[in-house]
C-alpha cells in the first residue's frame, strides 16, 4: 500500500514545484497521474521512489516512511536504462540480491519467458530493438516482485504500435503477481487503456485536481465509443488550450 | 521456363569479391610496406642511394640476426622492456588513481586538479638535465621520465571517464539499494572503462617516445644505447635496426591495447568485432 501526505516539493533554487499532495493507493490498483509537462508529476514519482526527499509532507510504502529507495518498490523509466556490458540475463539479475542462485535462475528464465525473451537471454542490450529493451527493463522490474511499480513515461520513447502492444503486455504480466502500479503519463489513452484511476494534476506547482474513477469493463477497447467519452472528459479536465490540446492528442 | 532467367553478372564483380574476401583483407595493410622495402633494396642495389646514408633492408636483417646471434640483441631489449614496463606500472597506476580520486570527490578535484594541469603542460622530456640532476644517469631516470610520460594521459581519460558516467545508471543502481562501493564497481567503473582504455593506448605510445629519448642520452644498455653505441662506430645498419626494433615493439604494444579492447569492450557498439 501506498499512502502519500501532504506532500511538496521546492527544489534549491527556488522553484516549487509540487503542493498539499495528498493520495492513497490500494494494494494492486493501477494509478495513472497525468497532466501536462512542468506540473510536478515526474518529481512526484522520484519522491515516492525515494531519488528524491518530500520538502514537506510523507510517503509511506507498507507503512515505512520513505527516505530512500525501498525494497519492495521498483522502477521502469522512460529509457531502459540497462546496463550496456551485461547481458539481458545479468541485467535482469542486476536487482536481485538475497535471493539463492537456483531461484534467482528460476525467476529470471520465468520472466524471461514472460516477456518473450527467453532466446535472447546472453544477448547484450545493443543487439536490442527499443521495444525489446524496454521488456528487458520489465522485467528486471519485475523479477524483484515488488509491491509497488512505479512507471515515468514508459512507453512514450516508443512507436506508437509497439507502445499499444507493451501496454497490453504489460497488463498481462501484471495479473501474475498484481503488484500496485502507479503510472505517470501525458498519454491520456495509455492511462485509460491500464487504469483503475485517473489523476489529473495541474497548474504550477502542480496540485492533485481532480480524480477520475474508471469503470470501463476490461480488457478495454480504444475504439470503444464510452472510452472515447472518457477521454473527453479528462482532456477537458486538463483544460488545455489548443496548442497544448494538440500536443497531447498527438 | 522461368529457371532459365539469370542475372548477369554486373562487370568486375569478381575483383570486387576478391577485395572484399578474407586473405585480401588481412594481406591489404601490408602492400604498402613490403613495396616500400622493395624500393628502398633496389634503389640502394642500383648505388642510388650510399649505403653510409641507408644501408639495404638485406644488411639490415642481417645486422639484426648478428646481433640476436651474439645475444646482444636479447640483453638490450630485455632492459629496454624492464624500463618501459616499470615506468609505465608506476606512472599509470599514479594517474589511475589520481583520476579516480579527481573524477569522484569533488574536493580532491578542487585540490589537485590545477596542480596536474599545469604540470601536465609541462613537456616531460624537459625535464631531462634536472633529471640528470637528480637521478644522475641511472635506472631511476628513465623510469622517471617514463613514469612521468604516461601518468598525463591515463589521468585525463580517467577523469573523464569517470565524469561522464551516464547519470541514468547510477540512479537505477541506487534504485535497487546498491551501496557507495557497489556503484563503483559495478556502474561507475565499467562505464569510464572505453575511456580508460583509450588512455592506455596513448600512453602506450609516449612509453615509447620517452624511452627512446631517454634511452639516448647517457647509457650503457638498451636499444637506445645500441643504436647510439652504432652510429659511434658508423654502423648504420645497426641503428637502422634499432629503429625498426622500436617501431614493431611500439606495435606490439598497441596491438595488446587493442586486443584488451576487444575483449574488455565487446559490450560497447563503437567495438564491434568484425
Amino acid at each position: 500500500m501506498l499512502r502519500i501526505e501532504q506532500v511538496g516539493k521546492q527544489f534549491q533554487n527556488g522553484f516549487i514545484a509540487l503542493e498539499e499532495i495528498n493520495l492513497e493507493v490500494a494494494q494492486g490498483e493501477i494509478v495513472s497521474l497525468v497532466g501536462t509537462s512542468g506540473c510536478g508529476k515526474s518529481t512526484l514519482l522520484r519522491i515516492i521512489a525515494g531519488l528524491s526527499l518530500a520538502s514537506v509532507g510523507a510517503v509511506y510504502v507498507d507503512d515505512e516512511l520513505v527516505t530512500q529507495p525501498h525494497s519492495n518498490v521498483d522502477l521502469i523509466f522512460q529509457e531502459p536504462r540497462l546496463m550496456p556490458w551485461l547481458t539481458v540475463r545479468e541485467n535482469v539479475q542486476f536487482g536481485l540480491a538475497n535471493v539463492s542462485p537456483l531461484e534467482k535462475n528460476r525467476r529470471t528464465q520465468f520472466i524471461l519467458e514472460r516477456v518473450g525473451l527467453a532466446q535472447f537471454a546472453e544477448a547484450l542490450p545493443r543487439q536490442l530493438s527499443g521495444g525489446m529493451a524496454q521488456r528487458v527493463a520489465i522485467a528486471r522490474a519485475l523479477v524483484t516482485q515488488p509491491s509497488i511499480l512505479l512507471l515515468d513515461e514508459p512507453f512514450s520513447a516508443l512507436d506508437a504500435f509497439i507502445r499499444m502492444k507493451l501496454q497490453d503486455h504489460l497488463l498481462d504480466i501484471w495479473a501474475d503477481d498484481r503488484p500496485t502500479l502507479l503510472l505517470v503519463t501525458h498519454d491520456i489513452e495509455e492511462a485509460l487503456v491500464l487504469s483503475d484511476r485517473v489523476i489529473v494534476l495541474r497548474g504550477t506547482p502542480g496540485r492533485i485536481y481532480q480524480e477520475f474513477a474508471i469503470d470501463l469493463p476490461r480488457p478495454r477497447k480504444r475504439t470503444d465509443a464510452h472510452f472515447q467519452q472518457w477521454k473527453e472528459r479528462i482532456l477537458n479536465s486538463l483544460d488545455l488550450s489548443l496548442e497544448q490540446r494538440l500536443a497531447v492528442e498527438a | 521456363m522461368a529457371n532459365t532467367l539469370s542475372y548477369p553478372l554486373p562487370r568486375g564483380a569478381s575483383i570486387r569479391r576478391f577485395l572484399r574476401g578474407a586473405s585480401f583483407k588481412a594481406l591489404a595493410p601490408w602492400g604498402v610496406p613490403v613495396l616500400l622495402i622493395l624500393v628502398w633494396q633496389l634503389l640502394v642495389q642500383f648505388g642510388w642511394i650510399s649505403t653510409r646514408v641507408l644501408p639495404s633492408p638485406l644488411s639490415v636483417v642481417q645486422a639484426g640476426i648478428e646481433l640476436a646471434k651474439s645475444g646482444e640483441l636479447f640483453h638490450h631489449v630485455k632492459v629496454s622492456a624492464w624500463r618501459a614496463i616499470a615506468g609505465f606500472a608506476i606512472g599509470g597506476s599514479i594517474g589511475f588513481i589520481l583520476g579516480l580520486l579527481n573524477g569522484t570527490f569533488s574536493l580532491s578535484e578542487r585540490l589537485l586538479d590545477t596542480s596536474v594541469q599545469m604540470l601536465r603542460n609541462i613537456p616531460h622530456l624537459a625535464m631531462i638535465p634536472l633529471v640528470i640532476l637528480w637521478f644522475g644517469i641511472g635506472e631511476e631516470a628513465k623510469i622517471f621520465l617514463v613514469s612521468v610520460g604516461v601518468l598525463f594521459p591515463i589521468y585525463i581519460n580517467t577523469f573523464h571517464g569517470i565524469r561522464t558516467v551516464d547519470p541514468g545508471l547510477l540512479e537505477m543502481g541506487k534504485v535497487y539499494g546498491l551501496k557507495p562501493h557497489e556503484l563503483f564497481g559495478q556502474i561507475v567503473l565499467p562505464s569510464a572503462l572505453p575511456s580508460i582504455l583509450v588512455g592506455v593506448r596513448y600512453a602506450l605510445g609516449i612509453m615509447w617516445l620517452t624511452l627512446i629519448v631517454a634511452e639516448t642520452i647517457a647509457n650503457d644498455a638498451g636499444i637506445g644505447y645500441m643504436a647510439m653505441n652504432a652510429r659511434e662506430f658508423l654502423q648504420t645498419d645497426v641503428v637502422v635496426f634499432s629503429i625498426l626494433l622500436y617501431a614493431l615493439l611500439g606495435k606490439l604494444a598497441d596491438s595488446i591495447a587493442r586486443w584488451l579492447e576487444a575483449k574488455l569492450l565487446q559490450w560497447h557498439p563503437s567495438y564491434q568485432e568484425g
